[in-house]
C-alpha cells in the first residue's frame, strides 16, 4: 500500500486537545471534527489540508486524552498517514483502529510542502532523494490496518488473532 | 522469574505466564465509557456486527462529560446511551451521579487484581486499588464490548519509590507532580508505574486517586499504588509485585523535600518548585476532576478559606466528583463553609476540566486548577493561561486573588 502526499510539519507533543479539542468532541458528525481539526494548535490547519496530505510531527503525538475523535478528525479532514518520531499509546492504537495509517520514524530531514512518498507494509519513507525505514508494527495491526481497521477486522474475524 | 504487578495480572487474564514485551490476548473484568467516548463505541460495536455485549454486568455507561447536557446535539447523544444501557440492560450512570473514575471505585466495579478497560485516558485511576485499568479509545473499547478479551502489550515498569514524612501543607497532588516533573509527559509511554514507599503506605484512599489519575500525563499504560496500608470496604488480596520483579527504570524520592508543586502552561509536565513562581494575579479557580474533586480535597479547601472570603476579582467554582462527595461534604459542614466564603457549585462532572461547559474562562484569563492538564485550550479558550495544582494551591491563590504558596498561610 502506497501513498504519496504533501507534509504539514508540527513539533513535540502534540496534545489531543490540540488536535481536536473537547468541546467538539461530542458528536457523531466527522465532517464537523473535520472543520475545527488542530485548531487550537494550526487555526488555518483545517482550510489548507488536502485530501492525501501527510501530517509530520515530532515526539509523542496524540499525548493526552483517548478521544478516537483526535485521529478521526485528520482522517476525515483527509490526511492520509501520519509520520512522528513517536506516539502516544492510546493515539496510537486508535488510529490503526479506525485505519488511519501511521508511521514511526526516529529521525527525519522534512520540511513543510515537501512531497512524501511511503509504503505502509515495509515502513519506508522517501522524501527529498532521502529514503528512512519505520519502526515495525506488531502483526495484529497490520492486519487490523490491512482491514481498514478494527470494526471490519472483529466483523470477519470476531476474535483476535495474535 | 519474578514478576511487576502487572506481569502478574495480565498473565491471570490471559491464563499463560506472560512477562514484558510480550504480545497477549487478555480477557476483561470490566468495561466503562462516558458521553465522549460511549456513542462512537455503540456504534462501532454495531458496525462489527454485536447485537448483545459479551456480559451485560461486566459494563457502565457514565454521562460526566458534558453534563447536563449543554445543547440539543448532545442531548441526543445521552438519550442514544440511555436507550443502549437499557435495551442491552447495562448499569447507566445518568446526570449528576459522578465522573466515571470515582464511581467505578466507589460502586466497587473495580476491585484489586482485576483487568479494567475505560474508553478515558484516566481510567489509570483504578491502579490505586490495584486493578490494572488502562485507556482506550471507542473502537477498540467496542472489539471489548463483543469480545470481552482485548489484545495488549504487557510493558515494562518503572519503580517510584517515596519514603519519608510530607511537608505540612503538601499533599497527594504534590507528590505527583513532582514525580510528572521528573519522568516527563512521555517519560513513562508504553510503561507501566508502581509507587511504593512509605509515604505512599500512609497515603488515603482519595490521595492514592490523585496519584493513579495522573500516570498517564507520563504517558503511562497502567499506574499502581502498591496496595500496602491500603483500606478498603471488602476484604481483599494485596497486589504486590514479586521482590525479584524486573524493573525498566527505578527512581528514588525524599518525600520530605517535595514542596507545593505547581504545572504552568501548557503542560503538566511544565512543572514548578512554589518558590519558582511570581505572585500572578488569577481570575477563576477551579476545584473537582477526577484527580482532585473529593472529599479530601474539599477538606483541604474548607482548612483554607472558613471564615474567610475568596477575593472580590477570583471566580471559585467547585465540581464535587460524585453525588456522594457532595452529600458527604454537605452533611460534615464543608460545603456550607465554601459556600459562605463565594465558592459556586457545580454538579459533578468533567465539564470545566474538558473544556465542554461550566466556567469556560476568558480571553488572557488565568486559571488555577486541581484538574490533571493544562494543555492549550483544555478548558475551552486557547486564550487563557492554566496553573494546575492541589486543593491547597488554588483554594490560597481564591483568597488572595494571586497565587502564594499555601505552606506559608
Amino acid at each position: 500500500m502506497k501513498i504519496t502526499g504533501k507534509s504539514h510539519v508540527y513539533g513535540d507533543n502534540i496534545d489531543t486537545d490540540r488536535i481536536i479539542p473537547g468541546k467538539y468532541t461530542k458528536t457523531l458528525d466527522l465532517q464537523s471534527l473535520a472543520d475545527h481539526v488542530m485548531e487550537d494548535l494550526d487555526p488555518e490547519f483545517s482550510k489548507k489540508v488536502e485530501k492525501g496530505d501527510i501530517v509530520v510531527a515530532g515526539e509523542n503525538f496524540g499525548c493526552g486524552s483517548s478521544r478516537e475523535q483526535a485521529p478521526l478528525a485528520l482522517k476525515t479532514a483527509g490526511v492520509s498517514l501520519i509520520i512522528a518520531k513517536s506516539f502516544a499509546r492510546i493515539f496510537f492504537r486508535n488510529a490503526i483502529n479506525i485505519g488511519l495509517p501511521i508511521i514511526e520514524l526516529k529521525d527525519y530531514h522534512i520540511q513543510p510542502g515537501d512531497i512524501i512518498e511511503a509504503d505502509l507494509i515495509s515502513g519506508l519513507v522517501t522524501v527529498n532523494g532521502q529514503s528512512y525505514t519505520g519502526t515495525k508494527m506488531p502483526q495484529v495491526m497490520v492486519d487490523i490496518l490491512n482491514n481498514n481497521g478494527l470494526v471490519n477486522y472483529l466483523a470477519k474475524h470476531k476474535t483476535y488473532k495474535l | 522469574m519474578g514478576q511487576t504487578i502487572i506481569e502478574k495480572i495480565v498473565s491471570i487474564h490471559a491464563d499463560k505466564e506472560v512477562f514484558a514485551g510480550e504480545l497477549t490476548v487478555v480477557n476483561v473484568d470490566f468495561l466503562m465509557a462516558s458521553d465522549t467516548t460511549a456513542p462512537l463505541a455503540i456504534k462501532a460495536f454495531q458496525n462489527m456486527g454485536g447485537v448483545q455485549i459479551f456480559n451485560a454486568s461486566k459494563m457502565a455507561l457514565v454521562i460526566d462529560h458534558a453534563s447536563p447536557a449543554p445543547n440539543q446535539r448532545i442531548a441526543s447523544l445521552h438519550d442514544m446511551m440511555r436507550e443502549f444501557a437499557n435495551e442491552q440492560n447495562i448499569k447507566l450512570y445518568d446526570v449528576g451521579d459522578g465522573i466515571c473514575h470515582q464511581l467505578m471505585i466507589e460502586n466497587e466495579h473495580a476491585k484489586p487484581g482485576q483487568l479494567i478497560l475505560g474508553a478515558d485516558s484516566h481510567t489509570c485511576t483504578y491502579g490505586a486499588i490495584g486493578t490494572f485499568s488502562t485507556g482506550v479509545g471507542s473502537t477498540d473499547l467496542a472489539g471489548a464490548m463483543l469480545t470481552g478479551q482485548t489484545w495488549i502489550k504487557v510493558p515494562e515498569t518503572i519503580l517510584i519509590n517515596i519514603n519519608g514524612p510530607l511537608q505540612p501543607g503538601v499533599s497527594a497532588k504534590d507528590i505527583v507532580l513532582y514525580v510528572v516533573g521528573i519522568v516527563g509527559i512521555q517519560g513513562a509511554t508504553y510503561d507501566a508505574i508502581e509507587y511504593a514507599g512509605s509515604t505512599m503506605s500512609d497515603l488515603s484512599l482519595d490521595s492514592r486517586m490523585t496519584i493513579a489519575s495522573m500516570s498517564i500525563e507520563m504517558g503511562a499504560k497502567a499506574g499502581f499504588i502498591h496496595t500496602t496500608g491500603l483500606e478498603l470496604a471488602y476484604a481483599f488480596e494485596h497486589v504486590l509485585p514479586d521482590a525479584s520483579a524486573t524493573y525498566k527504570r527505578v527512581i528514588d524520592i525524599d518525600a520530605s523535600q517535595i514542596t507545593s508543586q505547581v504545572a504552568i502552561p501548557h503542560s503538566p509536565d511544565n512543572v514548578k518548585s512554589i518558590e519558582e513562581i511570581d505572585e500572578i494575579e488569577i481570575n477563576q479557580a477551579f476545584i473537582g476532576s477526577c484527580t482532585n474533586g473529593r472529599l479530601e480535597d474539599l477538606h483541604a479547601a474548607a482548612n483554607i478559606l472558613k471564615d474567610q472570603r475568596v477575593h472580590p476579582k477570583v471566580r471559585l467554582i467547585i465540581a464535587p466528583a460524585s453525588r456522594k462527595v457532595f452529600l458527604d461534604a454537605v452533611k460534615d459542614g464543608t460545603v456550607e463553609i465554601l459556600t459562605n466564603a463565594g465558592a459556586t457549585f457545580l454538579p459533578s462532572g468533567c465539564g470545566p476540566c474538558v473544556g465542554t461547559h461550566l466556567g469556560v474562562p476568558g480571553n488572557n484569563e488565568v486559571i488555577v486548577s486541581s484538574t490533571n492538564r493544562n494543555f492549550q485550550g483544555r478548558m475551552g479558550n486557547r486564550e487563557s493561561n492554566i496553573y494546575l495544582g492541589s486543593p491547597a494551591f488554588v483554594a490560597t491563590a481564591a483568597l488572595h486573588g494571586k497565587i502564594k504558596n499555601p505552606q506559608l498561610i
